[in-house]
């Protein structure tokens, strides 16, 4: 039994280990979530002499996707957006994070426009406030402007099918 | 005539290697400091230092040369320059990336295990050392000897010392 300990010891540790692969350290949990989404005013992507305010949000589920022309993942994900938008399930709004005006546009011709409006973060002072460290990034909020739920780097079916889309159907149903 | 002319070529020549010499860096512009206040850059440099970068999350705030780095450093600044406070500009910093930003983490219930786990640990091994070693005094018994016994140790003791003495 007494020679069998080290064995014992050393299964322990492969298990932490183990558990310690399957973790993603790039997923740093959001303090934000449960938390009011910071207020924003930021001027339209389209129309730069409008301004778009978080609270005309309020009373509605959206979501905020912070996208950016040079983030590469970002394409990765677009085409999942495009077609979520197509649902017609949730409002999709887009930040656009330190980012060329013109470029942006370009990007949004070339690989569709899924964003109800998009607005311009080009300092990117608003994703400080978000807690933005790696674009794309997703947030669900809901109808009294509380973040619900945040997706660190591209949306996924999986994500969308198991999580963020059930979460907006519950998140509808509230009053 | 050919001479002369050479003289004075030598001379010019010299005159050259001399203009060469001269150290054209030393007419650059004195260095512009990195920050137009040194003050603030050096607040700045001490709260970053112990802030993590979240992009390369090995690197300091203070050391990264990320873009998110960048940013948080501008931040800093400004914040800086408008009179808050260092622990108000940790806090604004927490709310929004979390303890994981803090290369300290805060003491409180979900850090316990990472505080004290070690002190635990040290303690459960200093217990199984006393135990251990208490259970072996006990075993170690005091052997007592016969008398034949104590006879043929003499007996060995002294054959050594007398292979000594030849």
């Amino acid at each position: 039994m007494r020679y069998l300990l080290p064995l014992f010891a050393f299964m322990v540790l492969a298990a932490f280990l183990l558990v310690g692969l399957t973790l993603n350290p790039r997923q740093v949990p959001s303090p934000l979530i449960d938390k009011p989404a910071p207020k924003f005013q930021l001027n339209h992507l389209h129309q730069p002499d409008q301004i778009m305010s978080s609270d005309e949000n309020l009373g509605k589920v959206w979501m905020l996707n912070v996208w950016a022309s040079w983030c590469v993942a970002c394409r990765d994900e677009h085409p999942l957006l495009v077609q979520l938008a197509r649902t017609r399930i949730v409002p999709i709004y887009g930040l656009n994070y330190k980012d060329e005006r013109n470029t942006a546009l370009q990007w949004l011709k070339r690989y569709g426009d899924p964003y109800a409006i998009s607005i311009v973060d080009s300092d990117g002072k608003v994703g400080i406030d978000y807690g933005v460290y790696g674009v794309p990034e997703t947030y669900v909020i809901d109808k009294k402007g509380i973040i619900r739920h945040k997706q660190i780097g591209p949306v996924t079916v999986d994500s969308l099918e198991k999580t963020i889309i059930p979460l907006i159907k519950e998140l509808q149903q509230q009053v | 005539m050919v001479r002369q002319f050479n003289g004075v070529m030598k001379a010019a020549a010299f005159v050259l290697v001399l203009f060469l010499l001269i150290p054209l860096t030393g007419w650059s512009k004195e260095a512009v400091p990195v920050a137009e206040n040194p003050e603030v850059e050096k607040r700045m440099l001490l709260l970053t230092e112990n802030l993590r970068c979240l992009v390369c999350q090995n690197e300091t705030i203070a050391d990264s040369r990320a873009d998110f780095s960048n940013d948080i450093r501008r931040e800093i600044r400004e914040q800086i320059k408008a009179n808050k406070t260092d622990p108000e500009i940790i806090q604004f910093l927490v709310d929004r990336y979390g303890d994981f930003v803090l290369y300290d983490p805060p003491i409180k219930p979900t850090t316990f295990l990472l505080w004290f786990g070690p002190v635990i640990l040290f303690v459960l091994g200093l217990g199984s050392l006393i135990v251990y070693l208490r259970r072996r005094r006990l075993q170690i018994e005091d052997v007592s000897l016969s008398q034949a016994q104590l006879e043929e140790a003499e007996a060995l003791l002294n054959e050594d010392k007398k292979g000594k003495n030849v």
